[in-house]
């Protein structure tokens, strides 16, 4: 038709309900040429054809697709290298269960003899396992060893770390626990008790906040990415304008039109779950030295770990489906308005 | 084929495109629209295609009422019809083959099979040995005839062709309007707006011809 300048649509609107399936419309046999009519694709194999075709569509544009990838592949990184510092964290924390001690720091002038006569009583509790007593001598070669600040003490002129009992008490239970401490707290020369137990507590705490914020961040990162694939395909929908007007005028349905975009998301979010999981090994490679030596200093020799293949597969179906989705919201805005005028 | 009873259709402020117009087509016919600029062709070619509404009345194609057609069911009713646009509406980023199976595609044909009614159609209209050229690097002439063949690989019970010699030189036109003679004589049914007076008045069909929004001659197929 000749294009005139689009009046608005008048008179009565389109009837939207109720929407009867179309009936199958009988073969015309007539026309210009007397080849017979051809076999009918199924639902799956047109989708198919859909999905490569799309998928070639964006490989031919690589740098443009390996961009929006880019892009989405780094907002979903960010919340994806944070889950797995967590999931680490979380593996570290269940690891140190068993390691619940109680540090009893004596007062720094306690006579060596009264030191020992401290841990001999302590030794002789029930609810104690076993008591070491590390020397202020000690402690300090420990510290210089592992610390690196040989220099620095080695400018003190009098050793100023106090005597320690480590006490390892039998049971692990809480509330035993913090009754020893309680207890061990009030005996004469003790200066104070401390347990790993609260250190415990504390670091379970921070990783069930981290764990939230990871959350969040993943949330709105996520609703970030949703945006960037949506933008992404409504300017692909406006690029392909006068291709979608001419598919529209010679009988493509609303799904055939939107079928290439959706998949276009859908790659979009699959190539960007890809780079967020190179990303997040990246990390892991980079971060997994000093993780190694932050823990060793702790005196353990937990390694970083990385997704395994199931999760890996997993965070790049979901990006997909991210994909798709954002891809569904921008086709749901923009592809109706385009109608053949 | 096309049935119109009393169509009227106003656009919003006032305007009136059409005003009663009733006539019939019956399939096999071949009929052209004629009239002045602005005398409503356009309009009545884009209500047929279902692109405008009528404010009024009542419009049939192929034995169905449209003022009954869902959102739904439109695209199945309109791969029916095959259209010759008068910009001819090719695509410029695929071959003339791929233009031509579009229409197939669409319907969802199975791309063998597509492909041998792609090049029956396309030697209907000469230019098999172009398919896999860009349409872009066809004259005005092939590039129009290019989308006769879209509009008619679907083998279309209704064919509308909108000044499809607008741009063509007495020759082509000739030579195009030679090509619509022929699917009408299979039993299509074929409506052309045009304003090429010389060139329609030499074919002898039957001539409708709108004047403000009205149908003043050839409603009764005489």
């Amino acid at each position: 038709m000749a294009r005139t300048p689009p009046p608005p649509r008048g008179g009565a609107s389109r009837r939207q309900a109720p929407r009867p399936p179309p009936p199958p419309r009988p073969e015309p046999r007539r026309g210009g040429t007397s080849v017979p009519v051809g076999r009918k694709l199924g639902r799956f194999a047109q989708h198919q054809l859909a999905a490569v075709d799309s998928l070639l569509r964006l490989l031919s544009d690589p740098l443009g697709t390996l961009l929006a990838a880019l892009v989405m592949g780094i907002a979903l990184a960010l919340p994806l290298c944070l889950a797995l510092l967590l999931q680490n964290l979380q593996g570290l924390a269940q690891n140190v269960d068993a390691a619940g001690t109680l540090s009893l720091y004596l007062d720094a002038g306690l006579a060596p003899a009264r030191q020992e006569a401290l841990a001999t009583s302590l030794r002789e509790r029930d609810d104690v396992k076993d008591v070491t007593l590390i020397t202020p001598a000690q402690a300090l070669s420990d510290f210089e060893r592992n610390s690196g600040f040989q220099n620095v003490l080695a400018g003190l002129d009098k050793n100023p770390l106090p005597p320690v009992l480590v006490l390892t008490p039998r049971s692990l239970d809480v509330d035993v626990l913090q009754n020893l401490q309680r207890h061990v707290a009030t005996l004469n020369g003790v200066d104070l008790a401390e347990s790993d137990l609260t250190w415990l507590q504390r670091l379970r705490a921070l990783v069930n906040l981290a764990n939230r914020l990871a959350l969040l961040l993943a949330v709105m990162l996520c609703l970030g990415g949703l945006r960037v694939i949506g933008n992404t395909i409504r300017l692909a929908i406006e690029s392909r304008r006068s291709e979608i007007v001419v598919v529209k005028l010679v009988g493509g349905t609303d799904a055939y039109v939107a079928r290439p975009f959706l998949y276009c998301g859908f790659w979009y979010g699959a190539s960007g779950g890809v780079v967020a999981l190179l990303l997040s090994v990246l990390c892991l490679f980079v971060l997994s030295d000093p993780y190694a030596r932050l823990l060793g200093s702790y005196g353990s020799d937990s390694v970083l770990h990385g997704f395994s293949l199931s999760s890996g597969f997993g965070v790049v179906a979901g990006a997909a489906l991210l994909g798709w989705l954002g891809a569904k919201l921008s086709v749901l805005r923009h592809l109706r308005a385009i109608e053949p005028r | 084929m096309i049935r119109f009873d009393n169509v009227s259709k106003r656009y919003p402020g006032g305007q009136e495109a059409l005003s009663q117009v009733s006539f019939q087509l019956a399939a096999g016919e071949l009929a052209f629209l004629t009239g002045h600029s602005g005398a409503g062709k356009s309009t009545l070619l884009k209500l047929i295609m279902q692109m405008e509404l009528p404010s009024s009345g009542q419009l049939f194609v192929n034995g169905q009422n449209l003022n009954k057609l869902s959102r739904r069911q439109l695209p199945y009713y309109r791969r029916a019809i095959g259209v010759v646009f008068q910009d001819h509406q090719l695509l410029f980023d695929r071959s003339v083959f791929d233009n031509v199976a579009l229409p197939l595609a669409i319907a969802g044909y199975d791309p063998r099979d597509a492909a041998r009614r792609v090049r029956a159609a396309l030697d209907k209209v000469g230019l098999l040995h172009k398919e896999q050229q860009n349409p872009a690097s066809l004259s005005t002439g092939e590039q129009q005839r290019v989308g006769i063949a879209r509009a008619v690989v679907n083998k279309p019970a209704l064919i509308l062709a909108d000044e499809p010699t607008g741009n063509l030189d007495p020759a082509l036109s000739a030579e195009i309007m030679r090509l619509f003679e022929q699917f009408c004589g299979v039993g299509v049914a074929v409506l052309i707006a045009s304003h090429d007076l010389s060139l329609i008045s030499r074919l002898q069909h039957r001539m409708l011809v709108l004047d403000q929004g009205r149908l003043i001659s050839g409603m009764d197929g005489t």
